[in-house]
């Protein structure tokens, strides 16, 4: 067993994939010889060379649109977005193009994409660098949605995402890359298995990506205060693994989802919809969830109370609880 | 005090006023005579006629279109009228196995790649929304989102330099997608990476209502050398000019020449669609003076004067009939989709929304059956 930060771990999947697969290519601002500005790529170039691993001009439509025709001539390109925000001038190539090209060719095409992008907030940055766009594409058929919230994961996850035949977006939580774990040899799950981190009988609280670490950590606060609580880590944003949410929320009949991105019309809103569609007799209070506020990002120095902290977690477990 | 001279002639160093636009290539003159370009380059009759059977029978598979949706069995139609020598002159000029990238008005283009008349409607009647397998052909489906397809086809070469094949790639687009952010991505992007791409705008002149005028400052073979690119500026309409300039653009690309762009000057005799009323936005006159170089008169008279007999003439035309007969039944054949059929191509691996959505489609529709 391996012990390494969340983005080492992303690099050596990265690196695992292309000795295996050399159809697979890395392609994006910066990821070349800077490695890119997180340092995931780091090595890449120097390894497999500039053919495979190399620079593009700045333009995120081009990135993802470049990357469909490398798909359609038979690689496997892994593009990577800077930052969260960046990603809205390539929302065509990928909402338009990229998730709907298999089904406009009836089955004829596939495009075997991943979209890596760093996300989430927690790093004191500017505008644009600290959002939670998933539901965005989680809403569109055609995309496969995943999160990672630690090295194995990362390092499993990314490699599942690359073998996938489907286009994956693949969200990185920014503000965990330099989080240390331990990292298995073989995966443990499936891409869209979600992962029960903590079992707990009196509530179960959902998260993805950065808030599986602040779920946590109110699931150790309120033990101290005598409540037994479950932490379920998504893994998956789309699709969603209906069967363990299901599984849980029986269980402990009360549900918290957290998240990011906002409360409205978030991931949340869909979990709390097929959780309560799929368990209402089994349901003890309404599913309830913990997000960012409808604002846009606020500036960072305010950002610890526009981002669901363990305080926050908290107090909507107490407001389960009460039901 | 410090005095600024007016007018010092070292800032006049360092400014570049835009060089202006460049005459387009004109090998045949609207009614039917060589220019001199056209006398020094000669005509290859079996060529000329080809490509003129070509543009005929593209004519006749457009018009069919257009009555096939007038009559109800198509639910729109792209018209490609007055474009068949830029479509032909071009597509003719590549090797088939150069992949293409159309936009969506390129049937004529898709017809001489071997793309079947009911394929072409199959997208129109609203059964698909695509009608062909792309990579049989080397043609790629059509895309809707305008100049999208210009950055795929920039990826798509991006493969092809990485392998020792002598390949070219073509992307179509017109001119109001040149206004397009993905169009000058790839246009840069080619140019940066010194792609095997080639760039095949046709300017018809209009995108729906609004005229390259309001498009655009400079001539878009003007714009590829800000870009880094060689441009060359051709006669739309004169199928034998698009053939030479494209087959010139081909070989500087398979030569290691980098990407290529041409502007071809066509008009769209029709209005956008099916659902367009051009008499609302353009003059009679202005239509009037683009019939007088239409493509397909020009090249017949051109035939005509090198001594092609009536019978050619009455052969294609017999042709084109057979073809628009052809696409009518094919049309009125295709089969109605299942929407139950759909589920299954969405994802190439298992997704359990889709099976779970499309078992409930099934039972509804079942629980529906004989109420």
């Amino acid at each position: 067993m391996l012990r390494m930060t969340l983005g080492a771990a992303l690099n050596t999947g990265l690196r695992t994939a292309m000795e295996k697969d050399d159809r697979v290519i890395v392609m994006g601002q910066d990821v070349g010889a800077l490695g890119g500005v997180f340092r995931v790529t780091d090595g890449l170039q120097k390894t497999f060379g500039a053919d495979r691993v190399f620079d593009t001009p700045l333009a995120e439509s081009g990135i993802v649109g470049t990357a469909i025709g490398l798909a359609l001539r038979g690689f496997r390109p892994v593009c990577e977005i800077q930052f969260d925000g960046f990603v809205y001038p390539a929302f065509d190539q990928i909402v338009s193009q990229l998730a709907k090209m298999r089904a406009r060719s009836g089955g004829a095409i596939s495009l075997p994409i991943v979209i890596r992008i760093p996300v989430g907030g927690g790093i004191g940055a500017v505008e644009h660098h600290s959002e939670s766009n998933e539901a965005y594409f989680a809403h569109t058929a055609g995309l496969r949605v995943v999160s990672c919230s630690s090295s194995d994961d990362a390092f499993h996850m990314i490699q599942q995402a690359i073998e996938s035949d489907d286009p994956v977006i693949f969200y990185e939580p920014k503000r965990r890359y330099w989080e240390k774990s331990d990292l298995h040899q073989e995966a443990s799950l499936g891409l869209h298995q979600a992962r029960v981190v903590r079992e707990g009988s009196d509530c179960t609280v959902v998260a993805h990506g950065p808030t599986v670490a602040t779920a946590l950590a109110a699931a150790d606060a309120a033990q101290e205060d005598g409540f037994s609580v479950g932490v379920v880590d998504l893994r998956s944003v789309a699709p969603l693994d209906l069967e363990t949410l299901r599984e849980q929320a029986s269980t402990s009949g009360r549900v918290v989802v957290v998240h990011e991105a906002s409360t409205f019309g978030g991931i949340g809103a869909e979990i709390a919809a097929s959780i309560t569609e799929a368990c209402f007799y089994r349901l003890e209070a309404p599913v309830l969830r913990v997000g960012a506020y409808n604002l846009p990002y606020p500036p960072a120095k305010v950002e610890d109370h526009f981002l669901p902290d363990v305080d926050r977690v908290l107090d909507a477990i107490d407001r389960t609880l009460a039901y | 005090m410090t005095v600024l001279a007016a007018h010092a002639s070292w800032i006049d160093a360092s400014r570049r006023e835009p060089e202006g636009p460049l005459a387009p290539l004109q090998l045949v003159a609207p009614d039917g005579s060589l220019t001199e370009h056209g006398r020094a380059y000669g005509v290859d009759a079996t060529l000329a006629s080809s490509l003129y059977r070509d543009m005929v029978l593209g004519r006749r598979l457009d018009s069919e279109g257009l009555a096939l949706q007038r009559q109800g069995e198509l639910s729109l139609w792209l018209m490609s009228w007055g474009q068949e020598a830029a479509q032909v002159g071009s597509i003719r000029a590549l090797r088939p196995s150069d992949m293409v990238f159309p936009s969506y008005r390129e049937h004529v283009a898709a017809m001489c790649r071997g793309i079947t008349p009911g394929e072409i409607a199959s997208q129109w009647r609203g059964v698909s929304h695509s009608g062909w397998r792309p990579d049989d052909r080397r043609f790629h489906i059509y895309s809707l989102v305008l100049g999208t397809q210009t950055l795929h086809a920039a990826g798509y070469a991006t493969g092809v330099a990485m392998s020792d094949s002598d390949e070219i790639v073509a992307v179509y687009f017109g001119d109001g997608a040149a206004s397009q952010g993905d169009v000058n991505e790839a246009l840069n992007w080619s140019a940066a990476k010194s792609l095997p791409l080639l760039f095949f705008c046709q300017n018809n002149q209009w995108a729906i209502s609004t005229p390259t005028s309001q498009q655009m400052g400079a001539a878009l073979h003007q714009r590829a050398a800000g870009f880094g690119m060689t441009s060359f500026h051709v006669d739309g309409n004169d199928v034998l000019a698009v053939h030479a300039v494209t087959q010139a653009a081909a070989d500087h690309i398979r030569s290691g020449g980098g990407p290529a762009f041409i502007e071809a000057q066509t008009y769209r005799r029709a209005g956008h669609s099916s659902s367009d009323d051009p008499g609302r936005y353009r003059t009679n006159d202005e239509v009037a003076s683009w019939e007088l170089r239409d493509p397909v008169t020009r090249m017949e008279a051109l035939l005509r004067g090198l001594g092609i007999s009536d019978g050619f003439f009455g052969e294609v035309q017999e042709q084109a009939d057979q073809l628009a007969t052809e696409m009518r039944a094919a049309c009125r054949s295709l089969p109605r989709p299942d929407l139950a059929d759909l589920f299954d191509n969405v994802y190439a691996e298992a997704h359990p929304t889709v099976t779970a959505e499309r078992r409930q489609f099934l039972a509804h529709r079942a629980s529906l059956e004989g109420v």
